[in-house]
């Protein structure tokens, strides 16, 4: 096996893995804090994904410029789902949380089908097939493009936590949801933008996937399975967490797809998730 | 449009189009009710829909061709086993002769087993495990190949590609689909490859990889770096997409794109979202038949009810669920009869020449299993963004071009 | 269980018994499968309504069981009878195997389910690359034919299969039932209400927890090998999928967790809702693919929401069943 060959498989899993890290930041968010067991994360991301065929469609516009839009209405969306469906669940036990989500989810999926039908849908860009190349080293043009918005939006998300009065708000909602109370922070208020705040960032991945994948309604579930698997791999909560879960995952699963069978790389992402649940459940990068 | 105003235009639209040369014969004074079971929501909704524009037009054209009263019961089975076993109970209890379905393998063996025990004749429409025809049921007759055949007559059919266009490619890499039709077909290339002697290639390497994977990189860049000189694949609908655009990015330009027969690559959705990166891919696939009459009137309908549409795209979906509401009308007007069991004796007794179905194949006769043998492949080639059959030349719409236009020999 | 319930109860009890005589063909096998996931349902309930233990990847015993028991009828022709015995070892190995990881390793809530869900998907993908149980390409049982009744091979018309679900939902009723009142029935809600205080009055956790969640492998066993020799056929694809494991939880949820009849009547009301919307749309007219599944999503919407404990609990109260 040539050593271009090991290097391209790893590049393109580092770059990849950096995506479905954007993908799952916005359910490490949403986990983290709000502790929703969002199982219609993936669902979200899809109907993110039509948003911008259809604006592709209608206005020609590229995906990159339609982050902004997508991501303000979806927070607008999270928001309103958050604190009009979601909010009375986040006392009850999981179960219960975990039906609401799939009922969510099914009626996502299949109003998609109603809306859309079954055919696949994508948006075709010149960039969109195109590769560097760096000697015998192949890297891909979208996907770089898109590894670099995941890092943009996870360094906004950090900042934005770690220096503004209302990341700082929502942290303490998440580390003491009793002593936020006292002390008088508006924690409905504050779950929601939460939420808000997740669903913008799926819908930035949705942007960015609708590069790579073509959309189908029934897209939605994998990712949601995958995006649950990076959150624990990286560690709930931490938003590094997320990206180096989904780079690891990424990496792994591209390596054993060349040394083993690429049908079975799905097994390395549950046997890492097995052994991080048994090991160290706070994940790689998580908090206690 | 719901589907009771769909049969009624469509019937319209029959009766106003070219009539075929059978004349009409006397109409029976009963109606034959045709159990339709299809996907038409869940995972398969795509191909279930195709198929069910197959099972629309029955009605009118065999009305039209054979006299022939058909009412068409149509049951979504949600691309769900449960779902086509309930259904195709409801559909015997609702009064259906007949059952004709139901794409996927399980499904139909779902509907096999009630169709078995409740005494009432499944045609299948499209299905390709083996075990279907192999329970030793006497209700269930399938005129579809089974997984082996397809990839007996795929492989031949790649043969006389290399024949015709002069070339000897020495190596492949094969990569297919770990799923029920992709492992299917592989056993299939694995028992026949080295029986084919006549074949020039080897199989270097192969790789299955996983229906559902969105990243195919690994896959692409593994069959690359065994540097062969064309790629065998077998492949559904979106991850052909994928692998096509995956072989872009990494700049791999084989002589060719083959595949012993797989669907995907002649939907609609291949070229529509590859574009020009689809041309001169060939799939060795059953088809359906430009030249027969059936073909040509169901065609005729088609045009009117789809105007935007192109028959290629339906073609084989279409053609395979109508002949096998076809067969069981061609039995009704034998047996005069609408009990399942005489219908079931009659259906044993069919004899349709092959010019007179709408599916590509011989003579529709059913062996002692209840199947069809004979049923061979086309080669089809994405040219000028149309599946186009190049192979039998008999049928040949166009000369198959081989290698790509865009290969150099590194 | 006060006079009125047990009344209802042998009014049900005779309606089932009788139901194969009366009933069309449709009908029975409509009934057959809400048995079926009546008796999944109950299973899953010991683990998670009278334990606690929250597990999402259930699919992953019906499978194993399925395969171990088909595997043995293809492969050596052993049947059914001896060939469950096997699946249950099976999967009271495995459950035992994720229990005593999850436990030791102090995993719970909604990581246990988690890590149950990997499990199952761990297990999918392995089977679909297991050659000799027909990996992806599916694993097929010979069928011989119906009208004669083959009770060593388990095999005869519906009706046969019907009493068979059928008993195997009574006696998993009974089983529940008295679980429910015994020492480990007690022990295990003391667990589900408060762990942390359980495990401080004395009671060893880990022990019935495991108990729990092997018992629940046991039985979930069992009804992968009626669905084995019920269907006929296997494909990793569709019986280790984790929409097979949320169709199992779904009855007992919506029915009333932790109860006894809570999945029982949830499978029932879910596989009736399912046809019936279907059918209404039919009659309306309005066919289009996936508004049956809008509609079946925005019921369970509002039974979650409503009604958070489920029906059943509702229901008793309101006609005065008692539980």
């Amino acid at each position: 096996m040539s050593w271009d060959l090991v290097a391209n498989v790893a590049i393109a899993g580092v770059l990849t893995g950096l995506v479905y890290g954007l993908m799952a930041l916005g359910l490490s968010v949403i986990f983290g804090v709000v502790r929703v067991v969002n199982f219609a994360h993936g669902e979200m991301m899809t109907i993110a994904m039509y948003a911008v065929v259809v604006l592709f469609a209608a206005f020609k516009l590229d995906p990159f410029l339609a982050v902004l839009p997508v991501a303000a209405a979806f927070f607008v969306l999270g928001y309103l789902m958050q604190s009009g469906l979601i909010n009375p669940f986040i006392t009850r036990p999981e179960h219960s949380q975990f039906i609401l989500m799939v009922a969510v989810a099914l009626i996502m999926v299949n109003a998609l089908q109603m809306i859309f039908g079954p055919d696949a849908r994508n948006v075709q860009v010149d960039y969109q097939l195109e590769s560097f190349e760096i000697g015998k080293l192949l890297v891909d043009k979208a996907r770089l493009y898109s590894a670099g918005v995941a890092l943009a939006t996870s360094a906004a998300l950090f900042a934005f936590f770690r220096f503004t009065l209302l990341g700082k708000a929502i942290r303490a909602c998440a580390d003491n949801y009793l002593g936020a109370r006292v002390v008088g922070l508006n924690v409905r208020h504050l779950y929601a933008v939460t939420f808000g705040l997740g669903s913008a960032c799926v819908a930035v991945a949705g942007c960015m996937m609708v590069l790579l994948v073509e959309v189908t309604p029934t897209l939605g579930p994998a990712y949601t399975l995958l995006a649950f698997v990076i959150v624990i791999v990286g560690g709930l909560g931490s938003l590094t967490g997320a990206l180096a879960g989904g780079v690891l995952i990424g990496v792994s699963e591209a390596l054993a797809g060349l040394y083993i069978t690429p049908s079975a790389k799905s097994m390395v992402s549950f046997g890492l998730l097995i052994l991080v649940l048994l090991l160290r459940p706070q994940g790689l990068l998580g908090k206690k | 449009m719901d589907r009771r105003q769909f049969s009624k235009t469509v019937a319209a639209a029959g009766a106003a189009s070219a009539l075929a040369p059978f004349g009409i014969v006397q109409a029976q004074a009963q109606k034959l009710r045709v159990g339709v079971l299809l996907p038409r929501s869940g995972l398969q909704a795509l191909i279930g829909q195709s198929c069910q524009r197959g099972a629309d037009f029955a009605p009118a054209v065999l009305k039209q061709v054979l006299g022939v009263d058909v009412e068409i019961m149509s049951a979504d089975t949600e691309s769900n086993a449960d779902t086509a076993r309930t259904r195709a109970e409801r559909l015997v209890q609702e009064g259906a002769h007949v059952l004709v379905g139901a794409f996927d393998s399980g499904h139909t063996l779902a509907v096999a087993q009630v169709a078995e025990q409740r005494g009432v004749p499944l045609v299948v429409n499209i299905a390709a495990a083996p075990p279907i025809t192999e329970q030793g049921y006497k209700f269930v007759f399938r005129n579809f190949p089974t997984g082996p055949e397809l990839s007996f007559n795929g492989l031949k059919l790649m043969g006389e590609i290399f024949r015709s266009t002069n070339t000897a490619p020495r190596s492949a890499v094969f990569m297919h689909v770990n799923d029920a039709f992709g492992q299917a077909m592989a056993g299939g290339v694995r028992a026949i490859m080295p029986k084919l002697t006549e074949l020039p290639f080897k199989i270097v390497d192969t790789i299955s990889y996983d229906p559902a994977a969105k990243d195919l990189t690994v896959e692409i860049s593994k069959a690359k770096s065994s540097n062969p000189d064309f790629l065998m694949l077998v492949c559904r609908l979106n991850d052909a997409i994928i692998l096509r655009r995956e072989m872009v990015k990494q700049r791999w330009n084989p002589m060719g794109i083959v595949s012993p027969g797989s669907p995907g690559i002649y939907e609609e959705q291949f070229t529509k979202s590859l574009g020009p990166l689809a041309e001169h891919v060939i799939t060795n696939t059953v088809w359906y038949n430009p030249k027969t009459e059936m073909t040509k009137t169901v065609g005729a309908a088609f045009k009117k009810a789809y105007p935007k549409d192109e028959l290629a795209f339906h073609g084989v979906n279409m053609g395979f669920t109508f002949d096998a509401i076809m067969i069981a009308a061609d039995a009704f007007k034998r047996a005069k009869s609408t009990d399942p069991k005489t219908l079931a004796e009659a259906i044993r007794q069919t004899r349709i020449p092959a010019t007179g179905r709408m599916s590509l194949g011989g003579d529709i006769v059913f062996n002692p299993k209840g199947q069809v043998d004979g049923n061979y492949s086309a080669a089809i080639q994405i040219l000028n963004r149309r599946p186009t059959m190049v192979l039998p030349a008999s049928f040949a719409e166009a000369k198959v071009i081989f290698p790509d236009p865009k290969y150099k020999r590194s | 269980m006060n006079r009125k319930a047990f009344v209802l109860l042998g009014l049900l009890g005779i309606a089932l018994l009788i139901l194969p005589a009366v009933a069309n063909a449709y009908v029975l096998s409509v009934a057959t499968l809400i048995l079926f996931f009546a008796y999944a349902g109950q299973a899953w309930n010991v683990m998670m309504g009278f334990c606690g233990q929250l597990s999402l990847g259930h699919s992953l015993y019906v499978g194993v069981g399925g395969y171990a028991a088909a595997a043995l009828f293809v492969h050596y022709g052993i049947g059914p009878w001896a060939g469950v015995w096997l699946a249950i070892a099976l999967c009271v190995a495995l459950g035992a195997l994720i229990g005593l990881l999850a436990f030791r390793f102090g995993v719970s809530g909604v990581y246990f389910a988690l890590l149950t869900i990997a499990f199952a998907e761990f297990t999918r993908i392995g089977f679909d690359h297991i050659q000799w149980l027909g990996a992806s390409g599916g694993f097929f049982l010979k069928v011989a034919q119906r009208e004669q009744m083959d009770l060593a091979n388990f095999r005869g018309p519906p009706a046969m299969y019907y009493y068979a679900i059928l008993a195997l939902c009574v006696l998993a009723f009974i089983s529940s039932s008295l679980l429910l009142k015994s020492k480990a029935g007690y022990y295990w809600q003391a667990i589900r209400e408060n762990e942390e205080a359980a495990q401080a009055l004395g009671i060893n956790t880990f022990r019935w927890k495991m108990l729990a969640v092997v018992i629940s492998a046991a039985m979930t066993a069992v009804a992968g090998v009626f669905y084995a020799f019920y269907y006929n056929n296997l494909f990793p694809e569709q019986i280790f999928h984790i929409s097979r494991s949320i169709e199992i939880i779904l009855g007992p949820i919506i029915g009333g967790i932790g109860t006894l009849f809570g999945p029982i009547l949830g499978a029932a009301v879910l596989t009736l809702l399912a046809d019936g919307i279907t059918e209404a749309l039919a009659a309306l007219g309005w066919e289009i693919p996936g508004v049956k599944q809008v509609f079946y999503g925005l019921v369970l919407l509002a039974v979650v929401m409503f009604l958070p404990n489920g029906i059943w609990p509702a229901l008793a109260r309101r006609f005065g069943l008692g539980k």
